[in-house]
Protein backbone atom coordinates (compact mmCIF):
# COMPACT_ATOMS: atom_id res chain seq x y z
CA UNK A 1 0.00 0.00 0.00
CA UNK A 2 1.21 3.49 -0.84
CA UNK A 3 1.60 6.09 1.86
CA UNK A 4 0.23 9.60 1.36
CA UNK A 5 2.63 12.20 2.74
CA UNK A 6 2.13 15.91 3.24
CA UNK A 7 5.23 17.76 4.24
CA UNK A 8 7.20 20.93 3.65
CA UNK A 9 10.33 21.15 1.54
CA UNK A 10 12.35 24.38 1.55
CA UNK A 11 9.35 26.24 2.94
CA UNK A 12 6.87 24.99 0.36
CA UNK A 13 4.04 22.56 1.06
CA UNK A 14 4.45 19.34 -0.93
CA UNK A 15 2.41 16.19 -1.19
CA UNK A 16 3.35 12.81 -2.60
CA UNK A 17 2.46 9.13 -2.66
CA UNK A 18 5.22 6.65 -2.01
CA UNK A 19 5.92 3.08 -1.08
CA UNK A 20 6.78 2.72 2.66
CA UNK A 21 10.24 1.47 1.65
CA UNK A 22 11.09 4.69 -0.22
CA UNK A 23 13.74 6.90 1.34
CA UNK A 24 13.52 10.67 1.56
CA UNK A 25 16.51 10.86 -0.80
CA UNK A 26 14.62 8.86 -3.44
CA UNK A 27 11.53 11.05 -3.10
CA UNK A 28 13.57 14.25 -3.34
CA UNK A 29 15.37 13.12 -6.46
CA UNK A 30 12.76 11.01 -8.25
CA UNK A 31 9.37 12.45 -7.22
CA UNK A 32 10.18 16.08 -6.53
CA UNK A 33 12.96 16.60 -9.07
CA UNK A 34 15.33 17.98 -6.43
CA UNK A 35 18.52 16.29 -7.61
CA UNK A 36 21.02 18.37 -5.64
CA UNK A 37 21.19 15.76 -2.86
CA UNK A 38 23.35 12.87 -4.07
CA UNK A 39 23.53 9.20 -3.23
CA UNK A 40 27.16 8.33 -2.58
CA UNK A 41 26.73 5.25 -0.42
CA UNK A 42 23.14 4.84 0.79
CA UNK A 43 24.39 3.79 4.24
CA UNK A 44 25.13 7.01 6.15
CA UNK A 45 28.86 7.02 5.50
CA UNK A 46 29.44 9.77 2.91
CA UNK A 47 27.14 12.71 3.72
CA UNK A 48 26.39 13.52 0.05
CA UNK A 49 22.66 13.21 0.82
CA UNK A 50 22.70 15.65 3.80
CA UNK A 51 19.47 17.52 4.54
CA UNK A 52 17.84 19.06 7.59
CA UNK A 53 14.70 17.47 8.99
CA UNK A 54 12.94 19.80 11.43
CA UNK A 55 16.26 21.58 11.78
CA UNK A 56 18.28 18.44 12.57
CA UNK A 57 21.13 17.57 10.23
CA UNK A 58 20.63 14.07 8.79
CA UNK A 59 21.40 11.71 5.93
CA UNK A 60 18.31 11.57 3.70
CA UNK A 61 19.35 8.07 2.54
CA UNK A 62 18.56 6.86 6.09
CA UNK A 63 15.16 8.56 6.44
CA UNK A 64 11.97 6.91 5.24
CA UNK A 65 9.96 9.38 3.18
CA UNK A 66 6.90 8.42 5.24
CA UNK A 67 8.61 9.77 8.36
CA UNK A 68 8.47 13.33 6.98
CA UNK A 69 4.67 13.59 7.32
CA UNK A 70 3.94 17.01 8.86
CA UNK A 71 7.65 17.82 9.26
CA UNK A 72 9.83 20.27 7.42
CA UNK A 73 12.74 19.37 5.18
CA UNK A 74 15.53 21.70 4.03
CA UNK A 75 17.74 20.71 1.09
CA UNK A 76 20.59 22.25 -0.89
CA UNK A 77 18.05 23.73 -3.30
CA UNK A 78 16.88 26.10 -0.55
CA UNK A 79 20.32 27.48 0.27
CA UNK A 80 20.92 30.09 -2.44
CA UNK A 81 18.43 32.85 -3.21
CA UNK A 82 17.51 33.76 -6.79
CA UNK A 83 19.72 36.83 -6.31
CA UNK A 84 22.83 35.39 -4.74
CA UNK A 85 24.77 32.32 -3.79
CA UNK A 86 25.21 31.60 -0.09
CA UNK A 87 28.66 32.75 1.15
CA UNK A 88 29.60 29.08 1.59
CA UNK A 89 28.87 28.46 -2.07
CA UNK A 90 30.77 31.50 -3.32
CA UNK A 91 33.77 30.67 -1.13
CA UNK A 92 33.79 27.05 -2.30
CA UNK A 93 33.97 28.38 -5.86
CA UNK A 94 36.60 30.99 -5.00
CA UNK A 95 38.82 28.51 -3.10
CA UNK A 96 38.37 25.75 -5.70
CA UNK A 97 36.81 23.66 -2.93
CA UNK A 98 35.18 21.36 -5.46
CA UNK A 99 36.16 19.32 -8.47
CA UNK A 100 33.54 16.75 -9.52
CA UNK A 101 31.05 18.39 -7.16
CA UNK A 102 29.33 15.25 -5.92
CA UNK A 103 30.14 15.94 -2.27
CA UNK A 104 29.48 19.70 -2.52
CA UNK A 105 25.73 19.90 -1.81
CA UNK A 106 26.16 17.79 1.33
CA UNK A 107 29.12 19.90 2.45
CA UNK A 108 27.17 23.13 1.99
CA UNK A 109 24.13 21.81 3.90
CA UNK A 110 26.29 20.49 6.76
CA UNK A 111 28.57 23.54 6.96
CA UNK A 112 25.57 25.87 6.95
CA UNK A 113 24.12 23.90 9.87
CA UNK A 114 27.43 24.25 11.74
CA UNK A 115 27.71 28.01 11.15
CA UNK A 116 24.16 28.53 12.38
CA UNK A 117 25.15 26.87 15.67
CA UNK A 118 28.64 28.31 15.88
CA UNK A 119 29.40 31.37 13.72
CA UNK A 120 33.09 31.30 14.70
CA UNK A 121 34.31 27.69 14.68
CA UNK A 122 37.97 26.74 14.93
CA UNK A 123 39.55 24.88 12.03
CA UNK A 124 39.56 21.76 14.20
CA UNK A 125 35.84 22.14 14.92
CA UNK A 126 35.09 22.45 11.19
CA UNK A 127 37.16 19.36 10.42
CA UNK A 128 35.39 17.31 13.12
CA UNK A 129 31.96 18.58 12.16
CA UNK A 130 32.46 17.67 8.49
CA UNK A 131 34.05 14.26 9.21
CA UNK A 132 30.94 12.58 7.82
CA UNK A 133 31.22 14.37 4.45
CA UNK A 134 33.58 12.41 2.25
CA UNK A 135 35.31 14.04 -0.72
CA UNK A 136 37.36 11.93 -3.09
CA UNK A 137 38.70 14.86 -5.12
CA UNK A 138 39.88 17.88 -3.20
CA UNK A 139 41.87 16.56 -0.26
CA UNK A 140 39.61 18.62 2.06
CA UNK A 141 41.96 21.55 2.73
CA UNK A 142 40.30 23.91 0.27
CA UNK A 143 36.88 22.96 1.60
CA UNK A 144 37.88 23.75 5.18
CA UNK A 145 39.43 27.03 4.05
CA UNK A 146 36.24 27.97 2.19
CA UNK A 147 34.09 27.26 5.26
CA UNK A 148 36.35 29.37 7.51
CA UNK A 149 36.37 32.21 4.95
CA UNK A 150 32.59 32.07 4.56
CA UNK A 151 32.21 32.15 8.35
CA UNK A 152 34.44 35.23 8.52
CA UNK A 153 32.45 36.96 5.78
CA UNK A 154 29.16 36.10 7.51
CA UNK A 155 30.51 37.61 10.76
CA UNK A 156 31.20 40.78 8.81
CA UNK A 157 34.98 40.33 8.88
CA UNK A 158 37.03 40.57 5.72
CA UNK A 159 37.79 37.07 4.48
CA UNK B 1 14.44 -3.04 0.99
CA UNK B 2 11.81 -5.74 1.16
CA UNK B 3 8.23 -4.46 1.53
CA UNK B 4 6.80 -3.48 4.91
CA UNK B 5 4.00 -1.44 6.41
CA UNK B 6 4.91 1.80 8.20
CA UNK B 7 3.00 3.21 11.16
CA UNK B 8 3.76 6.01 13.60
CA UNK B 9 1.47 5.86 16.65
CA UNK B 10 1.26 9.18 18.48
CA UNK B 11 0.53 8.07 22.04
CA UNK B 12 1.67 5.48 24.53
CA UNK B 13 -1.76 3.83 24.48
CA UNK B 14 -1.78 3.64 20.67
CA UNK B 15 1.74 2.22 20.65
CA UNK B 16 0.89 -0.43 23.24
CA UNK B 17 -2.31 -1.40 21.40
CA UNK B 18 -0.48 -1.65 18.07
CA UNK B 19 2.27 -3.78 19.60
CA UNK B 20 -0.31 -6.13 21.11
CA UNK B 21 -2.21 -6.42 17.82
CA UNK B 22 1.00 -7.08 15.88
CA UNK B 23 2.02 -9.74 18.37
CA UNK B 24 -1.42 -11.36 18.16
CA UNK B 25 -1.23 -11.41 14.35
CA UNK B 26 2.34 -12.74 14.40
CA UNK B 27 3.59 -9.73 12.41
CA UNK B 28 7.38 -9.41 12.46
CA UNK B 29 7.68 -5.93 13.96
CA UNK B 30 10.68 -3.66 14.19
CA UNK B 31 10.69 -0.46 16.20
CA UNK B 32 12.14 2.56 14.38
CA UNK B 33 13.89 5.40 16.21
CA UNK B 34 16.60 7.22 14.21
CA UNK B 35 17.01 4.39 11.71
CA UNK B 36 20.81 4.66 11.57
CA UNK B 37 21.19 0.97 12.35
CA UNK B 38 17.82 -0.32 11.21
CA UNK B 39 17.72 1.21 7.72
CA UNK B 40 21.29 0.12 7.02
CA UNK B 41 20.46 -3.41 8.19
CA UNK B 42 17.29 -3.53 6.06
CA UNK B 43 19.08 -2.21 2.98
CA UNK B 44 21.69 -4.90 3.46
CA UNK B 45 18.99 -7.55 3.77
CA UNK B 46 19.89 -8.42 7.37
CA UNK B 47 16.38 -7.59 8.57
CA UNK B 48 13.06 -7.87 6.77
CA UNK B 49 10.26 -6.80 9.12
CA UNK B 50 6.62 -6.81 8.01
CA UNK B 51 5.80 -3.78 10.15
CA UNK B 52 7.87 -0.75 11.08
CA UNK B 53 6.61 1.05 14.16
CA UNK B 54 8.09 4.55 14.32
CA UNK B 55 8.09 5.60 18.00
CA UNK B 56 9.29 9.18 17.56
CA UNK B 57 5.77 10.62 17.73
CA UNK B 58 5.20 9.12 21.18
CA UNK B 59 6.00 12.06 23.47
CA UNK B 60 7.51 9.92 26.25
CA UNK B 61 10.27 8.72 23.90
CA UNK B 62 11.23 12.35 23.15
CA UNK B 63 11.50 13.40 26.82
CA UNK B 64 14.72 15.11 27.90
CA UNK B 65 14.35 16.40 31.42
CA UNK B 66 15.43 16.41 35.03
CA UNK B 67 12.67 14.96 37.18
CA UNK B 68 13.58 15.63 40.84
CA UNK B 69 17.03 14.09 41.10
CA UNK B 70 16.63 11.81 38.08
CA UNK B 71 17.85 12.54 34.55
CA UNK B 72 15.41 11.17 31.95
CA UNK B 73 16.45 10.69 28.31
CA UNK B 74 13.62 9.48 26.08
CA UNK B 75 14.51 6.43 23.99
CA UNK B 76 14.24 8.22 20.64
CA UNK B 77 15.97 11.52 21.54
CA UNK B 78 18.68 12.08 18.92
CA UNK B 79 22.32 12.16 19.99
CA UNK B 80 22.84 15.80 18.95
CA UNK B 81 20.06 16.89 21.31
CA UNK B 82 21.07 14.62 24.20
CA UNK B 83 24.72 15.69 24.25
CA UNK B 84 23.75 19.39 24.20
CA UNK B 85 21.32 19.08 27.14
CA UNK B 86 22.95 21.22 29.87
CA UNK B 87 22.82 18.59 32.63
CA UNK B 88 24.28 15.92 30.33
CA UNK B 89 27.10 18.23 29.24
CA UNK B 90 27.84 19.40 32.81
CA UNK B 91 27.26 16.41 35.08
CA UNK B 92 27.86 13.56 32.60
CA UNK B 93 30.80 14.73 30.48
CA UNK B 94 31.90 11.11 29.92
CA UNK B 95 28.49 10.14 28.57
CA UNK B 96 28.38 13.33 26.47
CA UNK B 97 31.73 12.34 24.96
CA UNK B 98 30.50 8.80 24.23
CA UNK B 99 27.45 10.28 22.48
CA UNK B 100 29.68 12.63 20.53
CA UNK B 101 31.71 9.68 19.23
CA UNK B 102 28.71 8.16 17.42
CA UNK B 103 29.25 8.44 13.67
CA UNK B 104 29.16 11.91 12.14
CA UNK B 105 27.22 15.13 12.70
CA UNK B 106 24.59 13.77 10.28
CA UNK B 107 24.30 10.45 12.14
CA UNK B 108 24.05 12.28 15.46
CA UNK B 109 21.11 14.28 14.12
CA UNK B 110 19.10 11.05 14.15
CA UNK B 111 20.82 8.28 16.15
CA UNK B 112 19.25 7.77 19.56
CA UNK B 113 20.77 6.42 22.77
CA UNK B 114 17.82 4.04 22.96
CA UNK B 115 18.64 2.66 19.52
CA UNK B 116 22.33 2.40 20.34
CA UNK B 117 21.38 0.36 23.42
CA UNK B 118 18.66 -1.80 21.78
CA UNK B 119 20.92 -2.59 18.84
CA UNK B 120 23.30 -4.00 21.47
CA UNK B 121 26.47 -3.93 19.42
CA UNK B 122 29.36 -5.07 21.64
CA UNK B 123 31.10 -1.86 20.49
CA UNK B 124 28.16 0.57 20.92
CA UNK B 125 29.81 3.64 22.42
CA UNK B 126 27.10 4.84 24.78
CA UNK B 127 26.53 1.47 26.46
CA UNK B 128 29.60 1.39 28.77
CA UNK B 129 28.97 5.06 29.65
CA UNK B 130 25.32 4.32 30.47
CA UNK B 131 26.29 1.31 32.62
CA UNK B 132 29.03 3.21 34.48
CA UNK B 133 26.56 5.99 35.25
CA UNK B 134 23.99 3.58 36.68
CA UNK B 135 21.34 4.18 34.01
CA UNK B 136 18.16 2.12 34.09
CA UNK B 137 16.07 1.16 31.08
CA UNK B 138 12.39 2.02 31.45
CA UNK B 139 10.42 -0.52 29.44
CA UNK B 140 6.84 -0.37 28.17
CA UNK B 141 5.23 -3.80 28.65
CA UNK B 142 1.79 -5.11 27.69
CA UNK B 143 0.50 -4.34 31.20
CA UNK B 144 2.54 -1.39 32.39
CA UNK B 145 6.16 -0.46 32.88
CA UNK B 146 9.23 -2.25 34.18
CA UNK B 147 12.79 -1.15 34.73
CA UNK B 148 16.08 -2.96 34.29
CA UNK B 149 19.63 -1.76 34.93
CA UNK B 150 21.35 -1.21 31.57
CA UNK B 151 23.93 -3.92 32.40
CA UNK B 152 21.06 -6.42 32.55
CA UNK B 153 19.43 -5.03 29.39
CA UNK B 154 22.18 -6.11 26.98
CA UNK B 155 22.37 -9.89 26.81
CA UNK B 156 24.45 -10.79 23.76
CA UNK B 157 25.73 -9.65 20.37
CA UNK B 158 22.75 -7.71 19.01
CA UNK B 159 20.53 -9.12 21.78
CA UNK B 160 18.61 -7.33 24.49
CA UNK B 161 16.25 -8.26 27.32
CA UNK B 162 13.07 -6.94 25.66
CA UNK B 163 10.35 -9.56 25.35
CA UNK B 164 8.17 -9.62 22.22
CA UNK B 165 5.78 -6.67 22.34
CA UNK B 166 7.99 -4.63 24.67
CA UNK B 167 9.60 -1.29 23.81
CA UNK B 168 12.29 0.77 25.52
CA UNK B 169 10.68 4.06 26.57
CA UNK B 170 13.44 5.97 28.29
CA UNK B 171 16.77 5.84 30.06
CA UNK B 172 17.09 7.29 33.52
CA UNK B 173 19.87 7.84 36.04
CA UNK B 174 20.37 9.61 39.35
CA UNK B 175 21.80 13.10 39.00
CA UNK B 176 25.30 12.81 40.52
CA UNK B 177 26.04 14.62 43.78
CA UNK B 178 29.20 16.51 44.66
CA UNK B 179 32.72 15.02 44.30
CA UNK B 180 31.62 12.75 41.48
CA UNK B 181 32.90 12.40 37.92
CA UNK B 182 32.52 10.17 34.87
CA UNK B 183 34.62 9.48 31.79
CA UNK B 184 34.48 7.39 28.61
CA UNK B 185 37.28 6.67 26.17
CA UNK B 186 37.56 4.30 23.27
CA UNK B 187 40.45 3.07 21.18
CA UNK B 188 40.08 3.33 17.40
CA UNK B 189 42.68 3.51 14.63
CA UNK B 190 40.99 6.69 13.29
CA UNK B 191 39.69 9.56 15.43
CA UNK B 192 36.30 9.83 13.67
CA UNK B 193 33.85 7.52 11.89
CA UNK B 194 35.29 4.31 13.32
CA UNK B 195 34.14 1.47 15.58
CA UNK B 196 35.57 0.96 19.07
CA UNK B 197 38.25 -1.72 19.38
CA UNK B 198 37.82 -1.28 23.14
CA UNK B 199 35.64 1.21 25.05
CA UNK B 200 35.78 1.93 28.79
CA UNK B 201 33.40 4.00 30.93
CA UNK B 202 33.81 4.97 34.59
CA UNK B 203 31.89 6.85 37.27
CA UNK B 204 33.67 7.62 40.55
CA UNK B 205 32.42 9.34 43.70
CA UNK B 206 34.69 10.51 46.52
CA UNK B 207 33.89 10.93 50.22
CA UNK B 208 34.64 14.31 51.82
CA UNK B 209 38.15 13.16 52.69
CA UNK B 210 38.90 12.53 48.99
CA UNK B 211 38.78 8.73 49.23
CA UNK B 212 36.95 6.84 46.48
CA UNK B 213 33.61 5.79 47.99
CA UNK B 214 32.11 4.21 44.90
CA UNK B 215 33.47 3.22 41.50
CA UNK B 216 31.69 1.71 38.51
CA UNK B 217 33.81 0.59 35.56
CA UNK B 218 32.12 -0.74 32.40
CA UNK B 219 33.87 -2.36 29.46
CA UNK B 220 32.80 -2.43 25.81
CA UNK B 221 33.98 -4.47 22.79
CA UNK B 222 35.82 -7.03 24.93
CA UNK B 223 32.91 -9.49 25.35
CA UNK B 224 29.64 -10.34 23.53
CA UNK B 225 28.06 -7.34 25.27
CA UNK B 226 29.20 -4.39 27.37
CA UNK B 227 29.32 -5.21 31.08
CA UNK B 228 30.02 -3.85 34.55
CA UNK B 229 33.49 -4.95 35.69
CA UNK B 230 32.68 -5.11 39.38
CA UNK B 231 36.11 -6.26 40.53
CA UNK B 232 37.75 -3.34 38.73
CA UNK B 233 35.52 -0.89 40.58
CA UNK B 234 36.06 -2.70 43.89
CA UNK B 235 39.85 -2.38 43.47
CA UNK B 236 39.47 1.42 43.61
CA UNK B 237 37.09 1.79 46.55
CA UNK B 238 38.91 2.93 49.70
CA UNK B 239 41.89 4.27 47.71
CA UNK B 240 42.69 7.73 46.41
CA UNK B 241 43.34 6.40 42.94
CA UNK B 242 47.09 5.99 43.57
CA UNK B 243 49.14 4.36 40.79
CA UNK B 244 48.95 0.93 42.52
CA UNK B 245 45.15 1.23 42.77
CA UNK B 246 44.94 2.03 39.05
CA UNK B 247 47.15 -0.98 38.28
CA UNK B 248 44.92 -3.20 40.39
CA UNK B 249 41.77 -1.93 38.65
CA UNK B 250 43.38 -2.43 35.23
CA UNK B 251 44.45 -5.97 36.16
CA UNK B 252 40.92 -6.81 37.35
CA UNK B 253 39.42 -5.42 34.11
CA UNK B 254 41.88 -7.38 31.96
CA UNK B 255 40.95 -10.50 33.91
CA UNK B 256 37.22 -9.87 33.35
CA UNK B 257 37.62 -9.08 29.62
CA UNK B 258 36.85 -11.98 27.27
CA UNK B 259 37.76 -10.42 23.91
CA UNK B 260 37.81 -12.11 20.52
CA UNK B 261 40.35 -11.67 17.73
CA UNK B 262 39.03 -10.04 14.56
CA UNK B 263 40.18 -7.60 11.88
CA UNK B 264 40.11 -4.74 14.40
CA UNK B 265 42.53 -6.36 16.83
CA UNK B 266 43.66 -9.61 18.39
CA UNK B 267 42.27 -10.77 21.72
CA UNK B 268 45.63 -10.14 23.38
CA UNK B 269 45.86 -6.61 21.95
CA UNK B 270 42.32 -5.84 23.10
CA UNK B 271 43.01 -7.10 26.61
CA UNK B 272 46.09 -4.92 26.94
CA UNK B 273 44.37 -1.84 25.51
CA UNK B 274 41.57 -2.48 27.97
CA UNK B 275 44.05 -2.20 30.85
CA UNK B 276 45.54 1.01 29.46
CA UNK B 277 42.13 2.61 28.92
CA UNK B 278 40.92 1.70 32.43
CA UNK B 279 43.84 3.63 33.91
CA UNK B 280 43.28 6.65 31.65
CA UNK B 281 39.53 6.72 32.19
CA UNK B 282 39.80 6.39 35.97
CA UNK B 283 42.39 9.19 36.06
CA UNK B 284 40.10 11.42 33.98
CA UNK B 285 37.03 10.65 36.09
CA UNK B 286 39.05 11.31 39.25
CA UNK B 287 40.12 14.69 37.94
CA UNK B 288 36.47 15.52 37.24
CA UNK B 289 35.54 14.57 40.83
CA UNK B 290 37.61 17.45 42.08
CA UNK B 291 36.75 19.94 39.33
CA UNK B 292 33.32 19.61 37.72
CA UNK B 293 31.97 17.31 40.42
CA UNK B 294 32.98 19.57 43.29
CA UNK B 295 30.71 22.43 42.23
C1 LIG C 1 28.02 5.89 9.41
C2 LIG C 1 27.68 5.39 10.79
C3 LIG C 1 28.62 5.50 11.81
C4 LIG C 1 28.32 5.02 13.10
N1 LIG C 1 29.26 5.16 14.07
C5 LIG C 1 29.00 4.72 15.33
C6 LIG C 1 29.96 4.84 16.38
O1 LIG C 1 31.05 5.38 16.19
N2 LIG C 1 29.63 4.38 17.62
C7 LIG C 1 28.43 3.81 17.87
O2 LIG C 1 28.17 3.41 19.00
N3 LIG C 1 27.50 3.66 16.90
C8 LIG C 1 27.77 4.09 15.64
N4 LIG C 1 26.83 3.95 14.66
C9 LIG C 1 25.58 3.27 14.99
C10 LIG C 1 24.62 4.23 15.70
O3 LIG C 1 24.27 5.28 14.82
C11 LIG C 1 23.42 3.46 16.14
O4 LIG C 1 23.75 2.42 17.03
C12 LIG C 1 22.36 4.38 16.77
O5 LIG C 1 22.71 4.87 18.04
C13 LIG C 1 21.06 3.61 16.85
O6 LIG C 1 20.03 4.51 17.16
P1 LIG C 1 18.84 4.78 16.13
O7 LIG C 1 17.94 5.73 16.84
O8 LIG C 1 19.35 5.16 14.82
O9 LIG C 1 18.20 3.32 16.13
P2 LIG C 1 17.43 2.51 14.99
O10 LIG C 1 18.30 2.25 13.84
O11 LIG C 1 16.11 3.15 14.74
O12 LIG C 1 17.19 1.16 15.83
C14 LIG C 1 18.26 0.31 16.16
C15 LIG C 1 17.72 -1.04 16.63
O13 LIG C 1 17.12 -0.92 17.91
C16 LIG C 1 15.72 -1.18 17.84
N5 LIG C 1 15.11 -0.13 18.64
C17 LIG C 1 15.36 1.20 18.52
N6 LIG C 1 14.71 1.89 19.48
C18 LIG C 1 14.02 0.96 20.20
C19 LIG C 1 13.17 1.06 21.34
N7 LIG C 1 12.91 2.24 21.91
N8 LIG C 1 12.64 -0.07 21.83
C20 LIG C 1 12.91 -1.27 21.25
N9 LIG C 1 13.72 -1.43 20.18
C21 LIG C 1 14.27 -0.32 19.67
C22 LIG C 1 15.35 -1.14 16.38
O14 LIG C 1 14.26 -1.98 16.09
C23 LIG C 1 16.62 -1.62 15.73
O15 LIG C 1 16.74 -3.01 15.79
C24 LIG C 1 27.08 4.42 13.36
C25 LIG C 1 26.12 4.32 12.34
C26 LIG C 1 26.41 4.80 11.07
C27 LIG C 1 25.37 4.67 9.98
S1 LIG D 1 24.25 8.58 0.44
FE1 LIG D 1 23.53 9.08 2.39
S2 LIG D 1 25.35 9.16 3.53
FE2 LIG D 1 26.06 8.45 1.61
S1 LIG E 1 34.64 17.33 -5.32
FE1 LIG E 1 34.50 15.31 -6.03
S2 LIG E 1 33.94 14.25 -4.21
FE2 LIG E 1 34.32 16.22 -3.48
Amino acid sequence: MKVHVQTEVNGEAVEFLCDPTTTLLEVLRDNLGLRGSKEGCGTGDCGACSVELDGALACSCLILAAETQGRSVATIEGVATPEALHPLQSHLLKSAGLQCGVCTPGIVVAAKHLLEQDPNPTEEAVRYFLAGNLCRCTGYDKIIRAVLDAAAEMRGEAA
Amino acid sequence: MQGFAYEAPSSLEALRARLAAAQGAGELTQVLAGGTDLLVQMKQGQRAPGLILDIKRVGETQALAVDGDTLVIGASVPAAKAKAFPLVAEAFPGLAHAIDLIGSSQIQGRASLGGNLCNASPAGDTIPALIANGFEAQILTAEGLRTLPVEAFVTGVGKNALAAGEVLLALQAPVPGPRSGDAYQRFTPRTEMDIAVVGVGARLTLDDAGVIASARIALGAVAPHAFLAEAAGAALVGTRGEPEALEAAAAAAMEAAKPISDKRGSADFRRRICGVLVKRVVAQALERCTTEGAK
